[in-house]
């Protein structure tokens, strides 16, 4: 069941400049051990050294941020993307 | 007076020089502004403000402008104003509200970090800037970016109060409503920022434009004598004024322009969206994501960027975060407004509310000096409070009508006469 990972610009430089990196995992843990396979020097900046996502390391199914949806065991169906966004912005005060 | 400050990684603390750019490449954590303090020794002189203007620009060392920078208007410079009234009723001796509904030129705290953005923006040679916002920086945002003669692009949840809605349309700014929270917004800013050419002031330009928010503590000291207080008491949407106020106060004694002092930050939220106070009260490392449900929509971040760095900073200070509900907002917005004749929105009805919570859990004392930080004007957020003031009848212009009026309001249980309406 082929998904899709869309990769920040600042990401591209460990996955050969590549925008997105399809994908058959099952979850998104799968995908992101999937992608960090395929590019190895990535793997220290999807996971701290404790194997969490890192703190500012965003991540979301379509729509949703994986922390409201069970975390990174969440399953993946055909066609879903799942986005790496760096936590930057707080709006307000 | 460019080179005594750059952009340096928080995790790692990697340098990355002056540049439209928010996280390490290295690491992904944020970057801020560091600046070389031996140099800022140098040409900052407390005796120097005495000439210029109140404002926020008397600051000028401290904040990340170009060399060349020329202010555009006078931004800050706000009130701190001695409380009677609500500090009697509290039982304190020594209250002070920081009044920000009353910053120019868009009556809320983020004229300020706007002030020290849009710099950034010029110097980066945007011709557009933008922002994810609930509300306050859109309308500042969009006030200061007609007057500097850039274009405004912002962004905001699609429920936002009417009123904020307007205060951003009526400058020119394109608005673009998005069809889902604040932090839906925000990630689609990241990925906007990632893909166009644009200055974000809360995104690509964050570390130039929440050095702005120094300037709200600069003045909090400068007002109360060059002291710094015991108690801050700061509303958290993001999380980053907390962590801004307590870099003003570092560097103030730093530079030994103010008496060293442990000072306690108080971080104040609705229970409706309260990563943050949850995370103190929780003791939590990481704070949880929540679905924002509460009427201070400014404060309305589930997901709030610097939320691990502003639960660090109440922890180490001593300090602690509560929360509390919509209605106890609206009382509070109106107790304050009764008590000291400061109207505030949402956002400030949270501050004092939490402050009341505070004083009652004795973690605030009553001869320490406190300062509630208000941030944004009253007049926004008018919806939140309407339905406590329904209109009162209208009476006829006429001295009878008026005596016919008073009786009824004196004698509520007895059955008047009707009042004959106004032609």
């Amino acid at each position: 069941m082929p998904i899709t990972i869309e990769i920040p610009t600042a990401f591209r430089r460990f996955t050969e400049g590549a925008p997105k990196v399809d994908s058959a995992a099952a979850t998104v843990a799968d995908a992101l051990n999937d992608l960090t396979a395929k590019f190895p020097a990535l793997a220290r900046h999807v996971r701290d050294e404790q194997g969490q996502i890192r703190q500012f390391l965003n991540v979301y199914l379509n729509e949703e941020d994986i922390r409201f949806l069970g975390g990174e065991s969440c399953a993946l169906k055909e066609g879903d993307r799942v986005l790496l966004v760096p936590s930057i912005a707080g709006g307000s005060f | 007076m460019s080179t005594h400050y750059q952009l340096r990684c928080r995790e790692c603390s990697k340098l990355w020089g002056n540049a439209p750019r928010s996280f390490c490449e290295d690491c992904f954590s944020p970057l801020e502004v560091a600046y070389d303090y031996d140099a800022l020794r140098k040409i900052a002189h407390r005796e120097a403000l005495a000439s210029r203007s109140f404002n926020m620009w008397r600051y000028s060392e401290f904040l990340p402008l170009p060399d060349d920078f020329t202010p555009a208007s006078a931004v800050g410079g706000t009130p701190l104003v001695r409380s009677r009234k609500l500090a009697e009723r509290w039982g304190l001796q020594n209250l002070y509200i920081k009044n920000d509904a009353v910053c120019f030129p868009s009556l809320s705290f983020k004229d300020r970090v706007v002030a020290t953005a849009l710099a950034a923006a010029r110097r980066f040679q945007f011709t557009t800037v933008g922002c994810s916002s609930t509300g306050n920086l859109a309308n500042a945002v969009a006030a200061q970016a007609a007057q500097q003669g850039l274009k405004a692009c912002v962004f905001i949840p699609a429920d936002l109060e009417p009123a904020k809605v307007l205060n951003t349309a009526v400058y020119g700014a394109r608005i673009v409503r998005i069809d889902g929270n604040y932090d839906h917004v925000n990630r689609l800013c990241a990925q906007i920022a990632d893909r166009f050419q644009w200055g974000l002031v809360n995104v690509n330009l964050r570390p130039y434009y929440s050095e702005g928010s120094k300037t709200h503590g600069f003045e909090i000291a400068e007002q109360l004598g060059w002291a710094l207080p015991d108690n801050v008491v700061v509303p958290m949407a993001g999380g980053s004024l907390i962590t801004k106020i307590a870099k003003a106060f570092r560097e103030l004694v730093e530079l030994g322009w103010v008496e060293p002092k442990p000072v306690k930050f108080f971080g104040a939220q609705a229970t409706g969206c309260s990563p943050i106070s949850d995370g103190v009260k929780r003791h939590l490392q990481r704070f949880e994501p929540q679905k924002p449900n509460t009427i201070a929509r400014s404060l309305a971040i589930g997901n709030p960027a610097d939320g691990s760095f502003a639960i660090k900073q109440i922890r180490d200070s001593g300090g602690w975060a509560d929360d509390i509900s919509d209605p106890e907002i609206v009382d509070a917005i109106k107790l304050l407004a009764e008590t000291e004749g400061i109207f505030t929105e949402t956002a400030g009805g949270v501050t004092a509310g939490v402050t009341q919570k505070l004083v009652a859990q004795n973690r605030i004392k009553p001869h320490e000096t406190t300062v509630v930080c208000i941030t944004g004007n009253g007049l926004k957020t008018t919806d939140a409070i309407a339905a406590d003031f329904p209109l009162s009848q209208a009476i006829a212009p006429r001295l009878e009508a008026f005596e016919a009026y008073l009786d009824a309001q004196l004698n509520p249980g007895v059955a008047q006469p009707a009042i004959a309406g106004a032609s």
